[in-house]
Parts: C-alpha cells; sequence; structure tokens
C-alpha cells in the first residue's frame, strides 16, 4: 500500500506531547552565562549616554557593554538580503544602537551575569540618558511633509518607490464603464509564535561556533553570521533544535544572535539568551501594516478589465532580512483569480518609529488578497450582482494562465471549489435565514462572506528570484541514504518549526523506495548533519524540498537498480520494481530487494564496474514556477447589531492545494492558518499609543484567540495536481492565512449592508461595528 | 517574566501569615497567585516578601449556615462553579465563577485573592456588591466584616490594611432571579464591561464591572425600577454616576453606552 494520501500519524508527536522536545531553552552548557538586552523605552531619541558600570558591579555579573563598546565587532550591522530597487536606502541597522534609538524596544546595552535573574536585576541598573526626539509610527503620517525624520539618508522616510505595469492602464480606466475605488488598512500584527524566540552560543577553544537557535533557518543564519561578524563560514555550526512555531518571525537574523556570538567570543564561555514574552512583542519582528488603496475598472455588467492598486507599506525602523520584499510577494495578485487586461501596482516603503516588519505568515499575498477580495464585492455591490455571479463572471477559467501581472499560474478550477463551498454551505438555506433575520429586524443577524483565493508559493525559481534582487537562491537541497541494514535516512535542507517533515517526507521517500515509514529517518536543522539548504518559509518545503526528495529517491532507485541487474546477471530494463523489490521480468522469483542492493553497495564486493559504493544521493531542486493553490473559503458571521460583537457562526473551507501527501497534516496546517487570518479579521491589533509605545505589549491585550472563541471549520478539498512537479503538489502553509481575512470581514459588512455599511475597518472590533452602524444609522 | 527579587514564606496559620505580613514593608499574600504573580513577572509589582496562605486548606470551603452561604476565601473558581449547594442557592456566585480566566486559572485562582486584589474589571466583586455580601478580615486586632459596599476603595485598593488577610465572604441565599452578564472578547478575557442583577424588594440590585476604579452600583437603574420604570427604561441610565476607562478593549464612551445595553438584558433575565 501506498503511504502518499493516507494521513499516516505524526512521527514527531510521542516526543512532542510527553514534553520531550527539546527546544533552545531546554538546553545549557557548562560554564554557561545569561544575556539581557536593555532597550529602548522611547519610539525615537538621541542616546545621550550609557553607563553600564553599576550593572558591572552587580552581584553575578560577568560583564557588560553599551552599544559603542562593542560595535566594532560588527561593522556592517545587520543585514537586508533584499534590496528591491535602485532606489532603496539600506539604512545602517546596529544590533546595539549607538548614537539613536528608533523604535521602543531597540537595543542599547547588554548584561551578562551567571544567571538569568541576576542579568535582569543588573539590567536596571544600566543607566541611560535620552533626549526624546519627535516619532512617527503610522504608515500614512510618516511619509507626509513635516513628519519627524527617522534616519538622515531616507528623506521623506521613504525606503524604496516599487512598480508593476502591464497592458494599456490608463486606456483601460478611461475606457471603463463603472470604476470602484477602495481604501483598505492592512493593521500592524505580532506574530506570537508560541516559544519566543532564544539562542545559545559555544565557542570552542578552536574558534569554532556552534550556534542553538530558534530559527527557520539554520543556513540562512551560518551565511549571515559570516557576512556581519567576518567569521570564515565553515567555522560556524548553527542548529534549529525543536522550534515552537514561527510563521516568518524566525527567518530573520536578529540583534540577538549576533550579540551572543560577540560576547561568547569575546569571554570565552557560552552565552545564552532566552526572550521574554513581552520583550517577543517588540523585539521580533511584526507584521503587514500598510494602506492600500485599490482601484477595479469594469464593463456595467461587473466584468473587470483592469485593478490599480497603490501601496503605503510600513518598514518600521530598519530593514530586516526581507522586508522590503514582503509587499511585493503581493505584487501579482492584487488581481487574485481574476482575468484581467491591465495591470498598475506601486508600493512605496516607509520607515516608521515601530518594530521592524517582515515576513508573517502569507507575506504579501494576504494582503494582495484581501484588496482584491473586499474590493470585488464593492465592485458586485455597484453593478448589482451577487458575490458569487460577480466571481464567476471574472474567473480564469482555462490553464496554465498567463496572468496580467506577468507570471504564469500553474493549474486551477475556480469554479470547482466555489461550487463545492456553496454545497458544503448549502448556501440557499443559509440566505433564507438571513432573510428571515433580516425580515424580523432580529438583534442578531447573519453575514455571509466569500473569499475565492490564488496564492502563489513554494518560493521560488531562483532566475526570478534573481530578477527581483533577491540575494539568494530558490531551490532544496535533499539527500537519501539507505543504510547497509536497509534503513533510510533523509537529510533536508528545509528544516521544520511544526509542519510535521519527518511525516510527510518519511511518506514521500517510503513510496518511492518501498520501504516503510516507520524505517525512514528524517534529519535536519543541523547545518553539520545537513551542509546545504535554503530552509523554511513561503510554503516552500513540499513543493521544492518534497519535489527535491522525490528526485533523490529517483537517483537512489536508479542506482540500486544497476546494482541489482549486475547481481542479478539481467540488463536493467528486463527489472521491474515494486514494492521495493527489483525483479525479473517473466520470472519474479529471480529478485532482491533494495535493502539487499544497499548492503551489496555498503559492502562494494560485487559491483558494476565504476560504479562508486554506498547508496545515496543527492538532489538540488530549482522549481520551475512557483505553486499556485486556490480555493473558496466562506465565512458566515453572527453579529449582535447592539452590542456590536460579531462572531464566527460557520466557517467552510474548500481548497485545492494539488496532490495531497498527508491530509490531516493538510487539514492542520489550514485550520492553523484560517485561524490566523479570522484573527486578524476579528481580534489581533498591534496599537501605538501617541508617543510610540505599544499598547499591545503582552498577549493580555494583544488578542490572539483560541479554540473557544471559534466554530468547528468544515473543510474538504478539491484536486487540481501542478503539472509543474512531479509530485503534483502545491504549498499549503500558508493558504489558510490568506484566504480567512477577506471572507470574515467581507461577512461582517454583508451582516450590517441594512444599515447602508460597505466598509469596517479591522480587526472590526464591537466598538468598531456599533460605530459603523451608528453611522449607518446616520 | 522574571520577578525582582522576593522572600518567601509560608503560612500554617492565620494568625502566623498575619504576623508574617507585619514583619516588613511590602509584604504581600499569596494565594492562588493567578492576579499577583503575573504583575510580579512584568515588575509592575514588586513585593518585599511573600506570605503564601496556601496551604490553609481550611478556608476553602462552601457552607450553608441558615439563610446564608458561607465561602473561604481560598475557595478555587472551578470548586464555586461546581459547587451543588451554590449553584442551588446562589447561581449567580457559581456562575460568575465559571466565566473566569480559563480552565487553568479557575483551578487556581481563589475567590479571596481575587476579592483582595481589588481590579476593577475582576467579575466577582459586582457579584458580591450586588449581593450584599460581607467580608470577613483578619488582622493584628479583632476579627471584623466589611460590607462589600465599603471594602472597594479604588483601583487595587480595598478596605484591607497591610497585615489583614481576608478569611471568609458571607451571601445570602438568593430566592429570587439573577443575572450576570460578562462583555469580553475572547472567552479568557477580563470584561470589557459586566453588569450584576439580583431581584430585590421593589425591583434589583444591580452593579456594574469595570466602569470605574471600583465595582459599582447602577443607583440611578435601581431608583428608576422603584419608582416603576420597566427595565429598558431603567437601563437607559445605566451609565449615570459611572468614569470607565478607554483602553484597547473600548473606548469610555463605547463602554457608557454598551453597559446601558447589557443593564437591560440583565434585568430582563433576572427578573423575567
Amino acid at each position: 500500500m501506498t503511504s502518499v494520501g493516507q494521513s499516516v500519524l505524526r512521527k514527531e508527536d510521542a516526543r512532542l506531547l510527553t514534553g520531550q522536545g527539546r527546544y533552545v531553552d531546554n538546553l545549557g552548557a557548562a560554564g554557561m552565562v545569561w544575556a539581557y538586552i536593555v532597550r529602548s523605552p522611547y519610539a525615537h531619541a538621541r542616546i545621550v549616554g550609557v553607563d553600564v558600570s553599576k550593572a558591572r558591579e552587580a552581584d553575578g555579573v560577568v560583564a557588560a557593554f553599551t552599544g559603542g563598546e562593542i560595535e566594532d565587532a560588527w561593522p556592517g550591522g545587520l543585514p537586508c538580503f533584499w534590496p528591491v530597487s535602485d532606489d532603496i536606502k539600506l539604512v545602517k541597522h546596529l544590533p546595539l544602537a549607538t548614537d539613536r534609538v528608533r523604535f521602543v524596544g531597540d537595543g542599547v546595552a547588554v548584561v551578562v551575569a551567571e544567571s538569568r535573574a541576576a542579568a535582569k536585576d543588573a539590567a536596571e541598573l544600566v543607566e541611560v540618558e535620552y533626549e526624546p526626539l519627535p516619532a512617527v509610527t503610522d504608515v500614512a503620517e510618516a511619509p507626509a511633509d513635516g513628519a519627524p525624520q527617522i534616519h538622515d539618508d531616507a528623506p521623506g522616510n521613504v525606503a524604496y518607490t516599487w512598480s508593476l505595469v502591464t497592458g494599456d492602464v490608463d486606456k483601460v480606466f478611461g475606457d471603463a464603464e463603472v470604476t470602484v475605488k477602495e481604501r483598505y488598512r492592512q493593521q500592524r500584527l505580532i506574530p506570537a509564535a508560541m516559544e519566543p524566540r532564544g539562542t545559545l552560543c559555544e565557542v570552542s577553544a578552536a574558534g569554532d561556533i556552534t550556534v542553538t537557535t530558534s530559527t527557520q533557518g539554520p543556513h540562512i543564519l551560518r551565511t549571515a553570521f559570516t557576512l556581519v561578524l567576518g567569521i570564515p563560514e565553515a567555522k560556524v555550526r548553527v542548529i534549529a533544535p525543536d522550534v515552537g512555531g514561527a510563521f516568518g518571525s524566525k527567518l530573520d537574523v536578529y540583534a540577538e544572535d549576533v550579540i551572543a556570538i560577540t560576547l561568547a567570543r569575546k569571554l570565552g564561555r557560552p552565552v545564552k539568551w532566552i526572550e521574554e514574552r513581552s520583550e517577543a512583542c517588540v523585539a521580533t519582528i511584526h507584521g503587514r501594516d500598510m494602506i492600500q488603496e485599490i482601484e477595479l475598472a469594469a464593463t456595467a455588467d461587473g466584468k473587470i478589465t483592469g485593478v490599480r492598486t497603490l501601496l503605503t507599506a510600513s518598514m518600521g525602523a530598519y530593514l530586516q532580512a526581507v522586508t522590503p520584499g514582503v509587499p511585493l510577494l503581493g505584487a501579482w495578485l492584487y488581481a487574485g483569480c481574476y482575468d484581467v487586461d491591465a495591470y498598475d501596482f506601486h508600493c512605496t516603503g516607509v520607515f516608521t518609529n515601530t518594530t521592524p516588519t517582515d515576513a508573517y505568515r502569507g507575506a504579501g499575498r494576504p494582503e494582495a488578497t484581501y484588496a482584491i477580495e473586499r474590493a470585488i464585492e464593492a465592485l458586485a455591490r455597484k453593478v448589482g450582482r451577487s458575490p458569487v455571479e460577480i466571481r464567476r463572471l471574472n474567473f480564469i477559467d482555462s490553464f496554465p494562465a498567463d496572468i496580467a501581472s506577468g507570471l504564469q499560474i500553474d493549474s486551477g478550477d475556480y469554479h470547482a471549489s466555489l461550487d463545492k463551498a456553496l454545497e458544503v454551505l448549502d448556501y440557499d438555506a443559509v440566505l433564507a435565514e438571513q432573510q428571515k433575520r433580516r425580515d424580523a429586524k432580529d438583534t442578531k443577524q447573519l453575514g455571509i462572506g466569500f473569499s475565492t483565493y490564488v496564492e502563489m508559493c513554494g518560493l521560488a525559481p531562483s532566475r526570478i528570484l534573481g530578477a527581483l534582487r533577491y540575494g539568494a537562491g530558490g531551490w532544496e537541497s535533499l539527500s537519501v541514504r539507505v543504510l547497509p541494514t536497509g534503513t533510510v535516512q533523509v537529510m533536508s535542507g528545509t528544516t521544520p518549526h511544526g509542519q510535521g517533515h519527518a511525516t510527510t517526507f518519511s511518506q514521500i521517500v517510503a513510496d518511492r523506495l518501498g520501504v516503510d515509514v516507520g524505517d525512514v529517518e528524517f534529519l535536519s536543522g543541523d547545518t553539520a548533519v545537513v551542509p546545504t539548504g535554503m530552509d523554511t518559509y513561503g510554503s516552500r518545503s513540499l513543493p521544492v524540498g518534497g519535489v527535491a526528495l522525490y528526485y533523490a529517491s529517483e537517483k537512489v532507485v536508479e542506482k540500486a537498480r544497476k546494482i541489482a541487474a549486475h547481481l542479478l546477471e539481467a540488463s536493467e530494463d528486463d527489472l521491474d520494481f515494486e514494492a521495493g523489490r527489483f525483479s525479473v521480468k517473466g520470472s519474479p522469483d529471480r529478485g532482491m530487494t533494495i535493502q539487499e542492493t544497499a548492503f551489496a553497495a555498503w559492502a562494494a564486493h560485487n559491483l558494476p564496474e565504476g560504479l562508486e559504493p554506498g547508496l545515496e544521493a543527492t538532489f538540488v531542486y530549482d522549481p520551475p514556477n512557483f505553486s499556485w493553490p486556490a480555493g473558496c473559503h466562506i465565512a458566515v458571521v453572527e453579529v449582535d447589531t447592539e452590542t456590536g460583537d460579531a462572531r464566527l457562526h460557520r466557517y467552510v473551507a474548500i481548497d485545492d492545494v494539488g496532490n495531497v501527501i498527508n491530509p490531516m497534516i493538510v487539514d492542520g496546517q489550514v485550520h492553523g492558518g484560517i485561524v490566523q487570518g479570522i484573527a486578524q479579521a476579528l481580534w489581533e491589533e498591534a496599537v501605538y499609543d501617541e508617543s510610540g509605545n505599544l499598547v499591545t505589549g503582552s498577549l493580555l491585550n494583544y488578542l490572539v484567540p483560541s479554540a473557544a472563541e471559534l466554530p468547528s471549520f468544515e473543510l474538504d478539498r478539491t484536486v487540481s495536481p501542478s503539472p509543474t512537479n512531479p509530485l503534483g503538489v502545491k504549498g499549503v502553509g500558508e493558504t489558510g492565512a490568506i484566504a480567512s481575512t477577506p471572507a470574515v470581514v467581507n461577512a461582517v459588512v454583508d451582516a450590517l449592508s441594512p444599515y447602508g455599511v460597505t466598509d469596517i475597518d479591522m480587526p472590526t472590533t464591537p466598538e468598531r461595528v456599533w460605530r459603523a452602524i451608528e453611522a449607518g444609522r446616520g | 517574566m522574571i520577578p525582582s527579587p522576593f522572600e518567601y514564606e509560608l503560612a500554617d496559620s492565620v494568625e502566623q501569615a498575619v504576623e508574617l505580613l507585619g514583619s516588613r514593608e511590602g509584604a504581600k499574600v499569596l494565594a492562588g497567585g493567578h492576579s499577583l504573580l503575573p504583575m510580579m513577572r512584568l515588575r509592575i509589582a514588586r513585593p518585599s516578601l511573600l506570605v503564601d496562605v496556601g496551604r490553609l486548606h481550611d478556608l476553602s470551603y462552601v457552607r450553608e449556615d441558615g439563610d446564608r452561604l458561607l465561602i473561604g476565601a481560598l475557595t478555587r473558581y472551578h470548586d464555586l462553579a461546581n459547587d451543588p449547594v451554590l449553584q442551588e442557592r446562589c447561581g449567580i456566585v457559581a456562575h460568575t465563577a465559571s466565566l473566569i480566566g480559563d480552565p487553568q486559572v479557575r483551578h487556581r485562582g481563589t475567590i479571596g485573592g481575587s476579592i483582595a486584589h481589588g481590579d476593577p474589571a475582576s467579575d466577582m466583586p459586582a457579584v458580591l456588591l450586588a449581593l450584599e455580601a460581607e467580608l470577613v478580615v483578619r488582622g493584628p486586632g479583632e476579627e471584623r466584616t466589611v460590607a462589600a459596599g465599603d471594602f472597594f476603595r479604588g483601583v487595587f485598593d480595598t478596605a484591607l490594611g497591610p497585615q489583614d488577610v481576608l478569611t471568609e465572604i458571607r451571601l445570602p441565599a438568593l430566592a429570587g432571579g439573577w443575572s450576570y452578564l460578562k462583555f469580553h472578547r475572547r472567552s479568557q478575557d477580563w470584561a470589557t464591561v459586566g453588569v450584576a442583577a439580583v431581584r430585590a424588594d421593589g425591583g434589583a440590585r444591580v452593579t456594574l464591572t469595570n466602569m470605574g476604579a471600583t465595582p459599582l452600583r447602577a443607583a440611578a437603574v435601581e431608583q428608576a425600577l422603584a419608582d416603576g420604570a420597566d427595565p429598558a427604561a431603567a437601563a437607559e441610565r445605566a451609565a449615570e454616576g459611572t468614569s470607565p476607562s478607554s483602553d484597547t478593549q473600548g473606548s469610555a464612551e463605547y463602554r457608557r453606552y454598551l453597559v446601558t445595553v447589557l443593564v437591560r438584558r440583565a434585568l430582563e433575565e433576572a427578573l423575567s
């Protein structure tokens, strides 16, 4: 029986669910000391002086440094790998600020002590004199005339401008019978992974450096540490142990890792730093935070002809690893799954006195999907069509599809997922119930919201990344090794932080080699074990790494076939390979298992002339295209029109992610993604006050939802295999977060439509809903 | 998440707890720890000494005493929510306990700890106020009782002196209807606004959570009911005399509006 397509139970769970996970904070080293970072309480200030002398004298303190005392360690500062344009301002970003702080949380000094508590106590003794400067935290205000200037070398706080224009936009809009223009606010979000960040750095007497850190990108970090600190790359080993969630936030090259390495080298002792939760709210990157202006040109009956988008995107105070590129990952998707003739996209990245933004689940694509899925409903209202009709009229319906923004969608069937979603929902019955409540002027009104999304993931074809000025490739490297006794090792360049690689990847290789899933060992997350890789982000593990694994497995089978043919004295073409056994065509008794070929390859007593001993292979796969999952999500919300409380009543999600390796794991990914997207619609918002303090600086008032707030999701799938890879798979890690936000907000707006409401800002808090109703009543 | 340094003592008796509290400035009682410890971890609270009363198991009980109910201050929310006597004779307390925090919080947090903490967003203070409960306090002098109406003085400020330990809560058994409505965005959140209503002679006693520095009696609503107004009309006066704050859960203006909706609904439930 093949295992692909089966909900094989996760190999990871026995260990993780019984408390045997090994996260950074579970680890220690002999002689270890703790670092604690002193952070700015000001959003923008000149540093007049930093005095660490009292901290140095405190009990248990080993050392304390101001930024200025150790800045020689990092001459170039922290890197940005994605200089997206000619006009980009690559402002200097020091791990510890020396002259100016630019957001609440910017580090200014570090204290090292024998215990974590001693380090924190002593940090209170560090005296920093600040001269406060005017600050700007709002993305819309930062580029305005007279706004405080955050970087001397970025006039007007503009980090970059970037455009993508195809077709005759002016003509299309000039000829349009109907246009709609909408302005949406993507509020700032805090990723809030369950495990905050942490790092443990050890330096050997020979100068070899081992950094164990809570990261999505051990390979990226190894290279980055060399670039930042000038350490030979071969001297650096990076380990990602168990990682408790990341959602993009652990992809970065963070100050604390670089500081820990610097301290460990300086002090000759292992240095550990563990982020506190309230620290994580300011020191780990944020997501979203942009203003979107989107304009649709259409015919009188609602056929969209052109899309024009203007983004103003907050970078925060500095450019982290891929900060500038995040809004642009959505640049191709502002027409969504709709067929248009002309396409016009402009983005301005701006600095603000806030925590830097960077990739957060979906990275650019949730924002794009939100804009087009909200705007198409605005168009539907304008031309008097239903949300379903307007979508059917505009769907791309032949594949592969060359889209107006310039890329090619691999496969899909958007009508099929919409059909299925309507059927699962029983749309007519819900519409009838909605009408009944409207007629009865019920306090609790129903709203139905759609999101028919398509996204591009599986990052990414290296040539496209090169064209976009990204600083690395998008390939992935996977190795398969059959050990002498027949069990199989997978060495993966993509490393998990909750995705279930060990299970899914075992299923892929087990089927190719005809071995049991339980006989596959999955290795990753340590640059000494897996030296090359491009790590985990952008829903790439399966459509890039999984495909590399497929091909590596095929190479192993081909080598085993040579060995089997030699030993069975048959030609390779005469061998069948089924269920892990080679046999001679026509004489099924004459055969040998792949395990037997592995032993023969290891013993190497009798191999074909010129064949290397051993049975292993590596494949580095560079995808020819992105993968393009799509689907239809429908949210039904119930709004208490007196209190403004909007609750999710039902949620139907029909996703088309191509072929599915493990349905249970895919459902889990979809569940988690949907909740994160719903959270943006209903609960989460990072709020800064007038002086630039993060008001929502803890999980008390940054409202991450729990299962108690949500209904059971109704999931199903349609399947359009991707023709670009032999597994037919697409990415799934971000789809839920991309699809769900506009579905929920469209539903809230729909519920309030009897009151004349056509828009509401996210999150749709009870107060915002109440105010929208009051305004609608006029 | 690392508190400032502090000393720790485990009390074997209420008397010893009182004595320990007097042994130095800035000592605090530790019960379930679900209000105090988070503040310590944020270094908002920096007690010099924690006097742990968590082992005083004889302060955990619900007892009937004629037409009164006695609740030990160390009784946990979970036990209150599931106590059959309380459910039967003073259901508002059991129900409200079931709305507090999440299961983990309800298994650790105590009614006395919450009352003594004096957080205006806590649910139980308003309920005790509506019930006109009496709070039993032991300190360096004689045991004394304080009416709920005199107990809450400001944000985190109560009638408890530095050496006082709250030991018991005394409630009337309820004959008539009641309601506690907690409006919050996530199930584990504090109330944006909460409303307690208890049927009483000539109308109802109505109290409010998180509409000021302390739990408040909605006196204007109670008066309107006494004067014969129906719940809807009486509820329109719910914001009178309140001074809610503005925060990320809602502005003061929204709270003043929201409380009128919740009071109407609570009255409809309590008086139906």
